[in-house]
């Protein structure tokens, strides 16, 4: 889990009418778009059919390699594994998720003060921003959820945690950039107190910045959640988790591959459709970055 | 440059000495007595009453604190409740396991990306170019521990080149040593390789666009040349940023590979420690990696102000 924060981008540069034309234009948002749609549905569908009992034991059918009954063959209790892998969308994406949530509803509000007041309180958050980066984010959140109880409550909470300093760090870093503008400070001169012209200018245009960091912070979510449940510290069973089918298989590697490639694939192409989705995102709102990498 | 340090060494030691009261802080409130996890559920109050003493444990937390504190100092890190040893010296049998590993994982990284890096932004907008930023996304994409899986299926069960894991030490030999960590170190790679030749990709673009390049090609130098004579130097200082950042984050983050592999390293250690509620071992295990974590940007942040002055400007 590293934590990379986008470039710097001038904020506010792309004319809003544009931005959806831009975006039905770009390559990477569609493919990301689409690969993200197809699971976030499969992850839905989960709730009311599968196409077998993820919880269900059929030790007749250990280990099947994929088949036409069974697309991604059979786990060694001879549960299905396309199956498995369904249900374990909705806990990655739910974790991430949540995740997200939580850096931007602590993150945004720390960020944009720190931006508006400067001084002592944007000194205290950039400290507590070099403290939070200091931890190593995998370590860190081994640690709170082994401390605190292994589960995906405890998962979400310890991926939550390094969100906020990085949607702090973009939202300040975006606010501190809008301020000295013509329209802020007509703002200011009409009257209106910080807090007032945060909420009604600088977190507009702002927006879209964060949800390309968003984006990004949801996939790196969605790879945590991964790492914590291979360790067994994420959704407890009988909850499937792409994680744990991973460190399941690991044991079973010579007799059954299929095991590990499946849940593998499936986080590799979630965390691709959204890194699509963030590249095309940002290449809409700021064309200068565009092919930059 | 002297105050650019002295700036920088006062942001070290002040979240270096946060970073010890939020370990301290975040291990008092764990539930369960540690005492009583050593000696299991059979054991009588009085046993338990007298390892608490024992320990030190029934101290107040501000004195516990302190005395951590200052046996830190002294090299002291306090004794694992499990191992028994102190922990200073069980950090020690596992660093020449883990820095390595962390070593090898961000020389083959560089070794892979610098090149794919250069090459993608000489050929920007090619297919060549396009095929290698797709390849760079995936590598992105792929969990570390999902790639040593594949690996160790592969090089290690189909092929037998190499053991599926474990680690016989370096008494066996250099040569057995690094056949141990090469999966291990391959794997950390993946990911990293992805990121930093994306990285320099993006930095390179940038200095073929500034005006120095420019009057360069405007002076009669090819593409290449300019490219090699001038872009590159100058590409490479966040390239650098960059692996010295990824080197840090290597060595903690071998705690999942280390499980992926059964290595004896620091990873594993801290892992272990949380699990059975070492408290010492966790401390002291935390304290050094974000120590390193924090050593090493701060050797990055001077290295990049001595070679870029106008950092040390903006750093006043």
């Amino acid at each position: 889990m590293t934590d990379p924060v986008m470039p710097h981008m001038e904020v506010g540069l792309a004319p809003e009418t544009s931005l959806a034309s831009r975006l039905l234009a770009s390559r990477s948002f569609a493919t990301g778009a689409i690969i993200t749609a197809v699971i976030v549905a499969m992850a839905l569908v989960s709730f009311g059919w599968t196409p077998y009992d993820v919880t269900k034991i059929v030790i007749a059918d250990r280990l099947k390699s994929p088949s036409l009954s069974h697309w991604f063959g059979t786990d060694h209790f001879g549960r299905d594994i396309f199956s498995m892998i369904m249900v374990g969308a909705r806990n990655s994406i739910a974790v991430a998720l949540v995740a997200v949530g939580i850096g931007l509803a602590a993150g945004v509000p720390l960020g944009a003060w720190a931006a508006a007041r400067r001084g002592l309180v944007d000194d205290a958050l950039m400290r507590f921003n070099d403290l939070v980066f200091a931890f190593p984010s995998i370590l860190s959140a081994v640690m709170i959820t082994a401390i605190f109880g292994p589960g995906a409550v405890n998962a979400i909470i310890a991926i939550g945690i390094f969100n906020i300093p990085v949607f702090a760090r973009v939202t300040r870093g975006a606010a501190l950039s809008l301020w000295p503008r013509e329209y802020v400070l007509a703002a200011r001169v009409s009257g209106k107190g910080a807090a007032r012209i945060t909420v009604e200018h600088i977190l507009p245009n702002i927006a879209n910045l964060l949800i390309v960091q968003a984006t990004i912070q949801f996939s790196l979510g969605i790879l945590a959640e991964a790492g914590l449940s291979y360790l067994g510290l994420g959704a407890q069973p009988p909850m499937p988790s792409w994680g744990r089918m991973l460190f399941e298989a690991q044991t079973m590697m010579a007799i059954g591959p299929h095991m590990a490639i499946f849940p593998g694939l499936a986080i590799i192409v979630t965390v691709l459709g959204l890194n699509l989705m963030g590249d095309g995102l940002r290449d809409a709102l700021d064309p200068r970055l565009r092919g930059k990498g | 440059m002297s105050w650019f340090i002295a700036r920088r060494l006062l942001s070290l030691a002040v979240t270096l000495l946060l970073a010890t009261v939020v370990i301290f802080a975040v291990l008092e409130i764990v539930p369960g007595d540690p005492a009583r996890l050593m000696l299991g559920i059979n054991a009588t109050d009085d046993a338990v009453a007298t390892l608490r003493e024992q320990l030190g444990l029934n101290q107040p937390v501000l004195m516990r604190y302190l005395s951590w504190i200052a046996g830190m100092f002294q090299g002291d890190l306090g004794h694992s409740f499990t191992y028994g040893s102190p922990v200073a010296e069980l950090i020690g049998e596992r660093i020449v396991v883990s820095l390595p590993l962390a070593l090898m994982a961000l020389a083959i990284s560089t070794a892979i990306a610098i090149p794919v890096g250069i090459y993608a932004a000489s050929r920007r907008g090619s297919a060549t170019d396009t095929a290698i930023m797709a390849v760079t996304q995936f590598g992105i994409a792929v969990p570390n521990f999902w790639f040593a899986l594949l690996l160790v299926y592969f090089f290690a069960i189909f092929l037998r080149w190499v053991p599926a894991g474990g680690f016989a030490g370096w008494d066996e030999g250099i040569a057995s040593g690094f056949r141990s960590l090469l999966l291990p170190a391959v794997a950390l790679a993946l990911p990293q390789a992805a990121i930093l030749s994306r990285v320099a990709r993006s930095a390179i673009i940038e200095v073929l666009g500034e005006d120095f390049i420019r009057t360069a090609r405007a002076k009669g130098l090819t593409r290449r040349a300019a490219l090699w004579r001038h872009a590159l130097r100058n590409a490479l200082i966040p390239v650098v940023t960059i692996m010295g950042l990824q080197f840090a984050f290597l060595l903690a983050g071998t705690i999942i590979i280390e499980n992926v592999f059964y290595l004896p390293g620091l990873g594993r250690l801290v892992y272990q420690a949380i699990t059975q509620h070492d408290l010492p071992v966790v401390q002291g295990t935390v304290l050094f990696l974000v120590g390193f974590v924090v050593v090493t940007n701060f050797l990055v942040d001077i290295t990049y102000a001595w070679i870029d002055p106008r950092l040390r400007r903006r750093g006043r």
